[in-house]
């Protein structure tokens, strides 16, 4: 019987082969995704999307803007509004060798559905004793949309980096976007891929070619040896800004974007730091136990007696999203906060 | 605009094989035959011991908690035996052991499930079944992917799920049912209502008179049927599947039954519950109307029970003998299980066994590895 499920051959992953960032192919980081899915979905029949609005409104977000048409129903599955049980179904749909992406209008969303994706799918092989994998792509937006409110601006990766078992990706431009949604997609393990509304209109080349591009892998953005800079998604545009003020005044730092936060690529952070010698971690979650805590944890394990400064991080302010425009602004990790955190290190 | 009413519904309960043993021969009608039902009954006695000796393992410190099956024998057997074995999918939560073993799994796996080892949940790639579910309700969406998937396969296969009355006041039941039956998948979610989620009762849980209404705000058939007589069933499971099957989409039946034992080793129910309920429903025990009716039938005697009873007492030393028998599992595979490849900073904890600070230097460990002092 000829079934949507025929073992499929897929050509290998070549990550070697990285095509040129520079280019004038300027897509947005939502073509990029929909491009990333687009092309793996041609390829391998078992990859289906579903989620809120996805389908016949072309995506909350318009990620999946044409992929209804291109697809069908039966790959491109608009839900009810129930997000914990269209996570379990496709944690089943997984686990019985489909492909599925799921996509939470927002992450902020996700928490409905917590006991299907961190109590059943990141542990789903490890209590079958190894047998059933659950190789499933969540993702949406996350972090402050602007002015969405307390309740739709959460940054998960905070609380959801706690759970062994699952991948997260956090990518911060376009061409990164599309080359970690493909590894997601094709990855056999559960993948949390954490978008940004705020970046989703961005614009930068991305090749029409294929590539992918590996987790645990940061990519040093811009290079300096006064400080190192670590950062990951919208924020890493922050660290940039204020990289480009930084220098000029003479204080040139590494930008290290992490692009995943698991797997960690901690081995780069160490080697930025035993030449910089100073740490300020940026990360749009709130600062107990963050992303950030654990950065600066692990240096301290590994390279405690190379720091010449404590480090330092520059999280959201510890309170409720702010509604406010002003608010929310002065609440989250801005250029000026990375500056002056910066300085505080490198002066000392 | 006049009144109207724009929607009635009724639930119907069905029983085939009452309490005296007494059978109603027209509703029995292509049913389960005598042998059938020798067979189910032989099956009822052996994991009824199976059940009991589970207790005491864990009263004698030989196994964790277990949540007995006792009473809810014939609501696993009927609708396990129509399912069809090797081709539909069970999705179970923990009492209805009999029905994986229907299905072919190896009854030990259960035993070292509860003694805490993960590899009782390894099922083997000819058994359709996953492993019991702990977290109540959650894995009724599961079967509602699975039974997805079957049908976008266009594969004649069909699910089974279990679950207690307790698990459909679970937002995950209800989204369950609604993409169930929005989806016309191929499922039939099996209730015991055993009366008891733990120590509340079905009517402090609910207000619905049964639970099977509540099937009706899903546009789904929902039927309740005695979980204690094997031919209702499975006569209603097996006439949901084969709708099913035909494209017909998803059923509810809900199986009115009673957990005869506490909810686990680790409850004591003759703190909440009534003497008197626990002794009205020991007389509906299933063991003793389907006992009653092979006797009937000259199918059944005290001395084949006796060589029944013999014969299950035999196969359930075999069983914890080969579960005792397993070697512990390594530490190593907490590791190798958490990922389908292991991760660099996850297999240097695997292999010093020393650390569980994720970003200790490897140097630190004492462990020399080709990760180690690269940069």
């Amino acid at each position: 019987m000829t079934t949507t499920l025929d073992p499929i051959e897929l050509p290998e992953i070549d990550f070697d082969h990285a095509p040129s960032r520079e280019g004038n192919r300027e897509i947005q980081f939502r073509e990029a995704l929909r491009e990333a899915m687009s092309e793996e979905m041609r390829r391998d029949k078992r990859v289906f999307l579903m989620g809120e609005e996805v389908a016949e409104y072309n995506g909350a977000y318009k990620v999946s803007q044409g992929m209804l048409d291109e697809f069908g129903a039966e790959r491109i599955i608009d839900t009810p509004i129930s997000e914990n049980g269209f996570a379990g179904l496709g944690a089943a749909a997984a686990m019985y060798g489909l492909r599925p992406i799921i996509e939470f209008m927002s992450w902020s969303f996700s928490l409905v559905a917590a006991d299907q994706i961190l109590n059943n799918v990141p542990k789903m092989l490890y209590m079958s004793g190894g047998q059933w994998g659950c190789p499933i792509v969540f993702r949406g937006n996350d972090g402050a949309g602007g002015q969405l409110g307390s309740t739709h601006s959460w940054c998960v990766e905070g609380l959801y980096s706690n759970v062994p078992g699952v991948k997260i990706v956090i990518p911060s431009n376009p061409y990164d976007a599309k080359g970690l949604l493909k590894t997601a997609i094709r990855d056999d393990d559960p993948v949390f891929f954490l978008e940004s509304e705020r970046m989703l209109g961005d614009k930068a080349h991305v090749p029409e070619e294929e590539y992918y591009i590996p987790f645990g892998k940061a990519r040093l953005v811009r290079e300096g040896d006064a400080c190192t800079l670590v950062s990951f998604g919208r924020p890493v545009h922050f660290c940039v800004q204020a990289a480009g003020r930084l220098a000029e005044e003479g204080i040139e730092v590494d930008v290290l974007d992490m692009r995943t936060i698991r797997p960690l690529d901690i081995d780069s952070v160490i080697e930025s730091v035993k030449k910089t010698n100073r740490i300020v971690v940026v990360d749009q979650c709130w600062p107990f136990a963050s992303v950030a805590s654990e950065v600066i944890t692990q240096v301290i394990e590994r390279a405690f007696d190379w720091l010449d400064h404590q480090p330092l991080r520059v999280n959201t302010e510890d309170v409720p999203t702010p509604y406010a425009k002003n608010l929310e602004a002065a609440y989250q990790p801005n250029p000026d906060r990375i500056v002056a955190a910066v300085k505080k290190a490198v002066e000392a | 605009m006049p009144k109207k009413t724009v929607y009635k519904a009724t639930i119907e309960h069905l029983q085939i094989l009452n309490e005296d043993g007494k059978l109603d021969a027209s509703l029995a009608k292509n049913t389960l035959t005598d042998e059938e039902v020798a067979f189910l009954f032989e099956q009822m006695v052996i994991w009824r011991h199976f059940d009991e000796v589970a207790f005491k393992l864990q009263r004698s410190g030989r196994m964790g908690t277990y949540p007995q099956n006792k009473g809810q024998e014939a609501a696993a057997l009927g609708s396990g035996f129509a399912a069809k074995k090797g081709t539909d999918f069970l999705v179970p939560c923990y009492r209805e052991n009999a029905a994986l073993f229907l299905h072919g799994l190896a009854p030990h796996m259960i035993l070292l499930h509860w003694m805490g080892d993960e590899r009782g949940n390894q099922i083997p790639d000819n058994v359709n079944c996953t492993p019991i579910s702990i977290p109540i309700g959650t894995q009724m969406l599961h079967a509602t992917g699975i039974a997805w998937a079957y049908k976008i396969r266009k594969e004649p296969r069909c699910v089974v799920t279990y679950f207690g009355d307790g698990a459909t006041s679970e937002g995950d039941f209800h989204e369950a049912m609604n993409f169930a039956s929005t989806l016309e998948v191929p499922c039939v979610f099996f209730c015991q209502n055993n009366q008891w989620a733990i120590s509340v009762p079905r009517e402090v849980q609910m207000a619905s008179e049964t639970v099977a209404q509540k099937a009706l705000a899903y546009g789904m058939p929902g039927m309740q049927v005695d979980g204690n007589d094997m031919f209702a069933v499975f006569k209603a499971t097996r006439d949901a599947l084969d709708r099913a099957r035909k494209g017909g989409g998803p059923t509810f039946i809900e199986a009115v039954t009673y957990r005869l034992a506490d909810h686990t080793t680790a409850d004591d129910a003759k703190r909440y519950r009534d003497v008197k309920e626990v002794e009205a429903w020991t007389k509906k025990d299933p063991i003793i109307r389907h006992r009653k009716f092979l006797e009937s039938k000259g199918l059944w005697s005290d001395k084949k029970h006796a060589e029944v009873e013999a014969k299950a007492k035999k196969i359930v030393d075999e069983i914890i003998k080969t579960a005792e028998g397993i070697e512990k599992p390594s530490p190593a595979d907490i590791f190798n299980y958490t990922f389908a490849e292991i991760p660099e900073q996850l297999r240097v904890q695997r292999d010093t066994m020393r650390t569980n600070s994720l970003g200790q230097d490897p140097s630190q460990t004492g462990l020399k590895t080709e990760h180690a002092h690269t940069r």
